[in-house]
């Protein structure tokens, strides 16, 4: 998997680097909203997730209710620094990743927690090819996380820590709708 | 020294066979082990049309087999896909999904009426409702406007040695296990799976996709 994770570092590195920059370019303030039409049902959110495990590893305890509660297009702004140090935390050793990102840009993208998704195509999180262009259910998106953090810039660093050597999940999923298998 | 410095992480993770922080499953003490908890997302071109995009959201995640025939949806939470189709970090479509009567409907996608953290349900956006399948029973489909569902207790599709990362940060260990144990295998969450045509989130491209649980005020 690491030679193939190599050859493609440079098509990541540019695929990355795009969404690094595309993430700072907007701020745009939703909470700004149209007045509240009081004939509907109103709704108050709770939680919010886009990429896996984001608020579980770089969020600091007592801020993820409230990395919950802030909009995608300001969870940059509020969590980057803190996500940033948290990195270094985790892996005092980061320079760069697989993708060419340092610890600055890395952040940048993982702090809006957004799940980006091809219209176009091959839709993954990360298959060797395609970065971060999807996230079907077979990904293993443990192990990519964890390359992205602890493998350094040719995903050989830490060894011990770059997967968890459980590479699929314990039931096959569906070809047809709904695809989740069934339940146990 | 590195380890070190992983123990001192490690103490955020409060982890033991019961209390999980994995994908997302109780990741936040707002909403652990409520009817609320989202414990995944997931966003994938349809193995069954390259013309449309599938949008899975798990919530309740850890159930038991014996858990998972009295799990229910909350009737006061809705679930809302939010898609952002030019890169601006806001939703211009959404995707709703609230729970009545042993039935989902869910709406849209459609521009909301506002964005942000209050939502209202925008019932006035075409819909397909759906009865919640129950545990044993073959999946129940509904299709309508090209919008096909399903909700219904599902196997946990997320695949994790949590366990041995909880060892890491803990400073017991220095690496996983080869092979690793999947501290996911043999439970179940309730699933929300809906596939959209992409035609109506955006076409083609690359869009922004996240997704909320929200409660009714």
């Amino acid at each position: 998997m690491k030679s193939i994770l190599n050859k493609m570092l440079l098509a990541s590195a540019i695929s990355f680097s795009m969404i690094a920059t595309s993430s700072c370019e907007k701020e745009e303030d939703s909470n700004t909203s149209t007045p509240t039409n009081t004939s509907k049902t109103m709704y108050a959110q709770e939680d919010q997730m886009g990429r896996p495990a984001i608020n579980t590893v770089f969020v600091s305890p007592n801020q993820k209710d409230n990395f919950n509660l802030t909009i995608p297009s300001e969870q940059g702004a509020m969590f980057q620094s803190s996500f940033e140090a948290r990195l270094l935390a985790l892996n005092p050793a980061y320079s760069t990743n697989l993708l060419g990102l340092d610890a600055s840009t890395f952040t940048t993208v993982l702090a809006t927690d957004v799940l980006t998704v091809s219209l176009d195509g091959t839709t993954t999180f990360y298959d060797g090819t395609n970065v971060l262009t999807g996230r079907a259910l077979g990904d293993d998106v443990v192990d990519v996380e964890f390359i992205l953090v602890f493998g350094g810039p040719t995903a050989s660093d830490n060894p011990g820590l770059t997967s968890d050597n459980v590479g699929q999940n314990d039931k096959a999923f569906l070809s047809t709708f709904p695809y989740l298998a069934a339940p146990f | 020294m590195k380890i070190k410095s992983l123990v001192a992480f490690g103490a955020l993770v409060v982890f033991s066979s019961i209390y999980l922080y994995a994908a997302d499953h109780i990741e936040a003490p707002g909403v652990s082990g409520t009817t609320s908890d989202i414990t995944d997302y997931y966003a994938f071109e349809s193995p069954e049309s390259s013309s449309n995009i599938v949008l899975v959201a798990n919530l309740q995640g850890l159930l038991s087999p014996s858990a998972t025939a009295s799990a229910k949806f909350d009737e006061n939470v809705m679930v809302e896909f939010n898609i952002d189709t030019d890169d601006d970090k806001v939703e211009d479509l959404v995707v709703q999904c609230s729970f009545a009567d042993g039935k989902m409907t869910v709406y849209g996608p459609i521009a909301p009426s506002q964005t942000g953290t209050t939502s209202s349900l925008e019932t006035d956006a075409s819909s397909v409702s759906v009865n919640v399948s129950t545990y044993g029973q073959s999946p129940v489909i509904a299709t309508a406007n090209g919008v096909k569902v399903f909700a219904g207790p599902r196997d946990d599709p997320f695949f994790m040695d949590f366990s041995q990362f909880g060892e890491i940060l803990a400073g017991n260990a220095t690496g996983f296990n080869d092979p690793g144990t999947d501290t996911f295998a043999g439970t179940n969450v309730m699933s929300v799976v809906v596939e959209v045509p992409k035609s109506q989130i955006g076409g083609s491209g690359t869009i922004n996709t996240w997704v909320t649980s929200n409660r009714k005020q």
